[in-house]
């Protein structure tokens, strides 16, 4: 019997220097991954007793999974507020997000120091620990992803049945997704909150799960639009720019909320003395301020910057950096403990898993039906 | 704070969660709330000599390797690390000195506990805080939240585990106090009751000496098993300001608000997918909803906010 593989099958979209390098990159951060299992995180990363969570905390796990949440916004806006004309970016906004979880869970394998152990976190269970929470969240959210996602493999291989099963089950599952991730997303954040002592002021927040939870929402749906501009860009699809206009319509007021509640918090405790204090912790955190949370505002909110490809984009750049340096923030630079540089082998690991994400995203894009089939007008265009 | 946490669960949403949850009895990560008759060392800076016999003792207990140089030749660590779980420091400056004890604080309301994800730290009863190293996947979220920088990780190893003080939870249990204080020559560290600890303390505060009128331990991260008198201010021996509050208290809150949040969102994506797919049936096809995009755009701009409160 023949394999019946249908729609899956390689597109010939051009191969770039851009994704050889990506390819590159990939490969030495997982064989310095490997590196790292055998020989240990003494070996290869600059964390010690006074520091024990890096750049792979901070900035892969924190962050990574804050840009993931797109996922979860766009199939709400999609499936639950039933704004249809989102559906096109409804499949790359899942996958960008499932790729993103992967990544999460592969930066975990590299953290932890008992990689191997991953598996203790459904068996032995603390319902007080924020982080069991967001293990068990981040399983659960991984398998609803790759069902949300299912449906355009089966879809390739015209398997009916499993595509009825799934569109059966379809609206519960985007519910499913929604509530697991307003539960990690703002989890991420309780991680935070038992070290009041340990975190600057100026970062330590109360608040930090309503912190965390809003700003990944616009920073997710800030992803999307970055995940647009690189398929535009890399396969020569359509850049859907008045989709995407009216998409980011709701970040100035997501921000804006998150702005004036910050704000708020610093006046009512008496924090914003540590700002007029100065030094380091009020420059990053006006640096936060302004280019993560009011250029994004600015931009978003001016339709001629909405609707002009650089413009939007660089807007989107602008919240996702936004979002990186809070939790790097929080999670590194204001948390009080030894000092702490990066080794090449962390930076490479890093650097290798965000690789790693453009290498399965154009896999996705070359194997699955994505998007439209590659004209040739859209090849020459590249 | 004058952010109350309650108040922001209540305002936010998740209070619901917490009208469900007030009905459930609540297990509480601490011990039981009278410490006064569990395990406690005090330890007392002004008789200690600095010899160094509790934290001999410690590692011939505990089996923790000497840390020698390239000559074979014993070091003195700087601090607490995965082999030494106790150490012994000076404080000295112009016109004063003394000596310091530090090893785990045995908190009455331990943070690692709270934190750890797969249970691997546990309070016992009697006082100790021990370490189930089978259970631990290396997380090193105990290290992070511990207010005083205890836990201490194998970082030389390819499979590190966490290393701190048990409080020799085994020898508690059948009676006998733990080496280091029995160790100890001078009397500057002695084991007991916490109630008791906590009457010698006061005794020895309002007797001779010039010792500052604080019992750190007493009430520090919510109270701790380990005490310590001095008569020089704690911040020079190198011990955290601590607000009196137990730092698990500060998330449980939060960790019950979950239910909370789940309820919601059920509720509200539900409620949102019943209200905007109604128009469906009556415009019959996709086209119909098409046609109320503007309408769904705005109930989205209004009710999306709504959703990330929550």
């Amino acid at each position: 019997m023949a394999l019946r593989l249908g729609e899956i099958r390689l597109r010939r979209y051009p191969l770039g220097p851009g994704m050889i390098l990506m390819w590159v990159l990939g490969a030495l951060g997982m064989g310095v991954s490997v590196y790292r299992w055998i020989f240990g995180l003494g070996a290869t990363t600059n964390l010690s007793d006074g520091r024990p969570w890096g750049l792979w905390i901070s900035f892969d796990m924190m962050s990574g999974i804050g840009l993931a949440a797109g996922a979860f916004s766009v199939a709400a806006i999609v499936y639950i507020f039933n704004l249809k004309k989102f559906y096109p970016i409804a499949r790359p906004s899942i996958l960008t997000g499932f790729i993103s979880y992967i990544l999460a869970s592969l930066t975990l394998l590299v953290d932890l120091s008992q990689p191997q152990r991953i598996w203790h976190l459904i068996i032995y269970w603390n319902i007080h620990s924020p982080l069991f929470e967001i293990g068990w969240c981040v399983m659960l959210y991984l398998t609803v992803l790759a069902l949300e996602f299912s449906p355009v493999v089966f879809d390739a291989l015209h398997w009916k049945v499993p595509l009825k099963i799934i569109r059966a089950i379809q609206i519960p599952l985007i519910i499913a997704g929604v509530t697991l991730s307003t539960m990690h997303q703002s989890t991420l954040g309780t991680m935070l909150t038992i070290l009041p002592d340990k975190i600057h002021p100026l970062f330590y927040s109360p608040l930090f799960p309503l912190y965390f939870y809003v700003t990944a929402i616009a920073a997710g749906l800030a992803m999307v639009v970055f995940e647009s501009f690189h398929s535009s860009r890399t396969y020569g699809y359509p850049f859907e720019i008045k989709m995407l206009a009216s998409l980011v319509k709701a970040i100035p007021w997501i921000l804006g909320g998150y702005f004036v509640v910050r704000m708020a918090e610093l006046v009512i405790t008496g924090k914003y003395l540590y700002l007029l204090q100065g030094g380091a912790p009020a420059f990053m955190f006006i640096v936060e301020m302004i280019f993560g949370v009011l250029i994004p505002i600015f931009f978003f909110s001016d339709s001629n910057t909405r609707n002009d490809a650089h413009g939007i984009t660089w807007a989107a750049v602008f919240t996702i950096a936004g979002l990186i340096i809070n939790r790097v923030n929080a999670a590194l630079i204001f948390m009080s403990g030894a000092f702490y540089l990066p080794t090449w082998q962390e930076l490479a690991v890093t650097v290798g898993l965000t690789c790693l994400g453009f290498i399965m995203f154009d896999a996705a894009v070359r194997f699955l039906p994505m998007f439209p089939e590659p004209t040739p007008k859209a090849i020459k265009r590249l | 704070m004058p952010i109350n946490r309650r108040d922001f669960l209540k305002a936010t949403g998740a209070g619901l969660g917490a009208l469900a949850l007030s009905a459930a009895p609540v297990k509480t990560a601490s011990a039981k709330q009278n410490t006064d008759e569990t395990g406690s060392m005090l330890y007392d800076s002004t008789i200690c000599v600095g010899c160094r016999a509790c934290q001999t003792a410690c590692k011939l207990r505990a089996g923790l390797d000497p840390v020698v140089d390239s000559t074979g030749l014993y070091e003195m660590p700087h601090d607490l690390d995965s082999k030494t779980w106790t150490i012994i420091k000076l404080y000295k400056d112009d016109t004063s000195h003394s000596f310091v004890k530090n090893q785990c604080m045995h908190c009455i309301h331990p943070a690692c506990v709270s934190v750890c994800p797969v249970g691997a730290l546990e309070k016992l009863d009697s006082g100790p805080v021990i370490y189930h190293k089978e259970r631990c996947i290396g997380c090193r979220y105990c290290m992070a939240a511990c207010p005083f920088s205890v836990p201490k990780t194998e970082w030389e190893k390819p499979l590190p585990l966490i290393q701190k003080c048990d409080f020799c939870a085994d020898r508690q249990a059948n009676g006998e106090q733990p080496k280091c204080s029995e160790a100890c020559p001078t009397g500057a560290l002695i084991y007991g009751t916490r109630k008791a600890m906590l009457d010698t303390a006061r005794v020895r505060l309002v007797g001779e000496g010039n010792y500052i009128q604080h019992i750190y331990g007493e009430k520090e991260a919510g109270g701790t098993s380990m005490l310590y008198i001095s008569d020089l201010d704690f911040t020079k021996l190198g011990f955290p300001e601590q607000n009196d509050v137990s730092l698990p208290d500060i998330t449980w809150p939060y960790m019950q608000g979950t239910l909370g949040v789940i309820g919601v969102m059920v509720t509200l994506s539900t409620a949102i997918y019943l209200r905007t797919h109604r128009k469906d049936k009556n415009g019959g096809n996709g086209n119909g909803s098409n046609g109320h995009n503007g309408d769904n755009g705005n109930n989205g701009g209004s009710n999306t906010p709504k959703g990330k409160e929550a």
